[in-house]
């Protein structure tokens, strides 16, 4: 069964760090799993919590949020929403039945394309172990 | 004029927003001149086989308050569906789920292991569970099946208006009779409420927000002109449909958001991550982390009124899909 | 066999129906009463925050909002270990007598007084709250509205709402009464005290001075003997917010008396299949299947159930009427079924009073009424009386006050057990050798009214929404005949 599932991941990537980051993991030739589907935005700070949850309202199996490091940010502070809002998110997907391992938020720069392509496919990895996201509470045949 | 042909139907809710009819007071005396009430909340799966025989669109408007939670409330509603002009849905359990929405953080099973085997008062050696079908020596007696999930109206039928609240109040439920009475309705889909958010229309005194956590209800005494939001509780007005009258504000408590979402707003839980972490000091990961357990219920406070249409949990009915 | 389904006959938490077999003679085999629904508040309250349970938790019931609002906010006190100021007591007491004001106004005159003004074999389209109006005067009618109206401003003053108020916290309450508010408050509750007076006066000429009608509060079918259960205050007299628990036996000899804390070894539940309602009884002598008999611990709750429990009331006129009624029913605990609705009004009058003594209480507009909780929470409970009976609410949680079990027994399940057997009495009594018509199909109804099992004020009250609609099925449970009620 884990053997067959390729987990669908939405990867989203804020412009100056962190996109950069996975192009050059890119040009570097650097091999990681095609399961990651990467949305580019200007900024992490830019990342409304909505995205993520419709993310996996949608059917991903995980997400990823990656922004400059800290004090990198091209925006000055963006990513320091980005962090205050990470931990508050993080419980309301535990609590909405969503496991850690599907949403992960990490800082990558433009020269770290190998540690992008490290985390994809360690996230690649968790996610296979656990099978595809369904949604809290059960269904009902009707 | 021709009477309206007037159906109020209750689902899985208390009965509130009945009262909430009531205190119309004197009111409703002009409600049952102009229509004609065909079905009342209490009557009705007796009227069960009776509404099965009425003709498509026979009634006018229906109000229907409560979530549909069992087999016999999804049934009810599409009967009901087929046979209204005009649904409305009527209070937050109709609209987004409701109090008994908060059943989704559980299934059915442990719902009724824990009400029929593991209560402390419960004494049930045999593991009786309620059935469908019980025979007893005179017959069978029959039960409506309990669902796994809570579901909002719009999930099991279409629905053409919302009208929030627990309850709604008496001055919108009157805008709403007024509309449709004098036929002069909204675009469908349209909810009958305030379009702001409440921090918009609140009157409370709004200097600068800047907190190293929240403080809960309990633990603090606050000052009854200052916005709660600054004094470090947790209040869903940044993510909360204008139109009820700040009852709760005005009582010195914070919002808890059954006016659900504002339109623009996608997902209230979603909301009220990013507005309450707006106005914290964390410069670090630990700090933030920290601020985030001072919330201690986070799901549970942002979909206290709407855990069926929180994005993670809706469902979409067959033909939506 | 046949069967008859009454369906829905009710509201309670949702909805119920009774079904009635018929023997092959086509009299009564007997009658359930069923409960179709469940919400599962035990169960999805485990994770919550326990200082959120008073909002929470009305939305057991929209009728009765505040008896599980103040019944969580004791539970709450009782969780942190902190007592509210003595303003906040009195704050809590005057806001619940409101709310009994609002709630036996609605029961007793949208839904009994149609059985009894206009008569229990009346023309079904006359038989609710208009053709009551009819009956009495508009002038009465009007009166009704305008004080159940007053019930729900106060509520609404003191705790924010009127259905699904906010004031309750552990330690006290949210927001005080300012001098205005009081003199508002006060103003009304003189006019409560009033429409009280009238409305026993009203119960006496229409239902007392009909032989028809005492006849049949008297009438077997009407009677029954369970232990009868309510709060008393320190001198066993009715009290509706606090006290202890006291149960007292067929012959009103006191048999338990018991503070929150204690209620496990008092109350137990019992499970069927064919009710998603369990239903509660005395642990001893304990449960003995639906049937009337000293040794079953079956109960009485509610204004009877209060009445029969207690010594008195607290208040002068509501004593009178108290003792005024054991008289004319030949003492006490009464029997009889169909009293009440005689005890609700009784009730009606004390909440009246007791609403003006509080709103004339100099401390009642004092700012001092929150206590701050130091304690770490645990365990807490919570007891009140609600409209429809006694109220439990026992929390358990951990050391930041996060809920991990809940248990809720509520006023109308008390009466569960007890109103089944009523309903099949009446049945028995009603149903003979297959004859069947609308007056007997009500007055079975009257049985399960009378306890008032939070049937919505709404029932009656419209022209053309008629509340059951009968179905006879044959034995192999095909339809045989529908009476359109």
């Amino acid at each position: 069964m884990t053997g067959s599932f390729e987990p669908k991941i939405v990867g989203i990537l804020c412009n100056w760090c962190s996109y950069a980051g996975a192009d050059l993991a890119g040009t570097s030739r650097l091999k990681y799993p095609a399961n990651i589907h990467i949305v580019r935005v200007m900024c992490s700070g830019r990342v409304d919590p909505t995205f993520v949850l419709k993310a996996f309202e949608l059917g991903a199996d995980g997400v990823l949020v990656s922004g400059c490091r800290p004090g990198d940010c091209h925006y000055v502070d963006g990513n320091y929403k980005t962090m205050r809002r990470t931990p508050l998110l993080e419980n309301l997907l535990r609590q909405m039945g969503v496991e850690p391992a599907r949403f992960r938020q990490v800082w990558v720069s433009a020269s770290q394309g190998e540690i992008f392509a490290r985390i994809v496919e360690e996230m690649v990895k968790d996610l296979k172990e656990i099978g595809p996201y369904m949604r809290q509470g059960g269904e009902d045949l009707a | 004029m021709p009477k309206l042909n007037l159906a109020i139907y209750w689902a899985a809710a208390c009965g509130g927003c009945d009262v909430a009819i009531l205190d119309l007071d004197e009111k409703i005396l002009n409600v049952a001149e102009a229509a004609n009430i065909v079905l009342w909340p209490i009557a009705m799966d007796y009227k069960y086989q009776d509404l099965s025989l009425l003709p498509k669109d026979s009634i006018d408007v229906c109000l229907f308050n409560g979530a549909v939670r069992n087999s016999e409330q999804k049934e009810l509603a599409e009967i009901l569906r087929e046979r209204s002009r005009v649904m409305v849905a009527f209070g937050s359990c109709a609209c987004f789920g409701g109090i008994p929405g908060l059943a989704n953080f559980s299934n059915r099973e442990g719902i009724l292991k824990r009400v029929y085997k593991t209560s402390p008062t419960t004494v049930n050696h045999e593991g009786i569970l309620p059935q469908a079908e019980t025979a007893v020596p005179e017959g069978t007696l029959t039960l409506p099946a309990f669902m796994n999930r809570v579901y909002t109206l719009n999930q099991v039928v279409d629905v053409d208006y919302y009208l929030p609240g627990c309850p709604p109040p008496p001055d919108l439920i009157w805008t709403a009779v007024e509309a449709i009475v004098s036929g002069n309705l909204p675009p469908k889909g349209s909810v009958i409420a305030g379009t702001k958010s409440l921090c918009d229309t609140c009157q409370r005194v709004k200097e600068q927000k800047n907190l190293k956590g929240f403080v809960r209800p309990h633990e603090i005494i606050p000052d009854p002109e200052k916005c709660l939001l600054e004094q470090g509780l947790v209040c869903c007005g940044p993510a909360t449909r204008d139109g009820c009258g700040h009852r709760c504000i005005k009582a010195n408590m914070p919002c808890r958001g059954c006016f659900g979402p504002t339109g623009n707003i996608h997902d209230q839980g979603a909301k009220l991550v990013s507005a309450l972490t707006s106005i914290l000091q964390a410069t670090t990961k630990e700090e933030a982390r920290q601020a985030a357990e001072t919330i201690v219920d986070a799901a549970g406070t942002f979909y206290r009124f709407g855990l069926p249409d929180a994005l993670l949990q809706r469902v979409k009915r067959r033909e939506q899909a | 066999m046949k069967r008859i389904t009454i369906d829905p006959i009710t509201r309670l938490e949702g909805h119920g129906k009774i079904e009635v077999f018929l023997d092959d003679a086509g009299n009564v085999a007997k009658a359930y009463l069923q409960i179709p629904e469940l919400r599962g508040f035990e169960k999805f309250c485990e994770g919550r925050a326990a200082e959120e349970m008073p909002r929470i938790v009305p939305r057991i019931c929209g009728v009765c909002p505040e008896a599980h609002h103040l019944a969580s906010a004791k539970a709450l006190d009782s969780l942190w270990q902190v007592d509210p100021p003595p303003a906040a007591k009195k704050l809590r007491e005057l806001f619940y007598c409101a709310h009994f004001i609002h709630s036996h106004i609605a029961h007793f005159y949208a839904l009994a007084a149609p059985d009894f003004v206009v008569g229990p074999g009346a023309d079904k389209s006359q038989r609710n709250i208009l053709g009551v109006v009819a009956k009495v005067g508009l002038e009465t009618g009007t009166q009704v509205i305008k004080h159940r109206s007053y019930a729900q401003k106060i509520q609404a003053m003191i705790g924010g709402k009127a259905t699904h108020p906010v004031c309750g916290l552990p330690g006290g309450m949210s927001k005080p009464l300012s001098e205005e508010e009081r003199k508002h408050i006060e103003a009304m509750a003189m006019s409560c005290v009033d429409f009280a007076k009238e409305s026993l006066q009203i119960f006496e000429d229409v239902v007392l001075k009909n032989n028809e009608y005492v006849k049949l509060i008297l009438s077997e079918m009407y009677q029954l003997a369970p232990y009868s259960m309510g709060l008393v205050d320190g001198n066993n007299r009715v009290n509706f917010y606090d006290g202890l628990v006291r149960v007292v036996d067929q012959k009103g000899q006191e048999v338990a008396k018991f503070a929150s804390h204690q209620y496990p070894d008092f109350i137990a539940e019992h499970v069927e299949s064919w009710s998603y309602l369990k239903f509660p009884y005395l642990k001893n002598p304990g449960w003995k299947g639906i049937m009337e008999d000293a040794e079953s611990g079956i109960l009485w709750v509610g204004p009877l159930g209060r009445l029969n429990a207690a010594e008195g009331m607290a208040t002068p006129m509501a004593q009178k009427a108290y003792e005024k009624m054991y008289g004319a029913l030949g003492g006490k605990p009464s029997r009889a079924t169909l009293a009440f609705h005689w005890a609700r009004l009784v009730e009606l009058l004390y909440a009246a009073e007791r609403m003006l003594e509080l709103s004339q209480d100099p401390e009642i507009t004092s700012t001092d009424i929150r206590r701050l909780p130091t304690a770490i929470p645990r365990e807490g409970f919570g007891i009140v009386e609600a409209p429809r009976g006694t109220l439990y609410h026992h929390y358990q949680t951990n050391e930041q006050g996060i809920l991990e079990k809940v248990n809720i027994v509520v006023a109308t399940a008390h009466n569960y057990a007890a109103m089944n057997i009523s309903v099949d009495k009446a049945a028995k009594g009603l149903v003979k050798n297959g004859e069947l018509n609308q007056q007997a199909l009500n007055m079975i109804e009257m049985a399960f009214r009378a306890y008032d099992p939070c049937f919505g004020c709404a029932t009656h009250t419209m022209p053309g929404s008629l509340p059951v609609d009968i179905k006879i099925y044959n034995s192999q449970g095909e339809p045989w005949i529908n009476l359109p009620w």
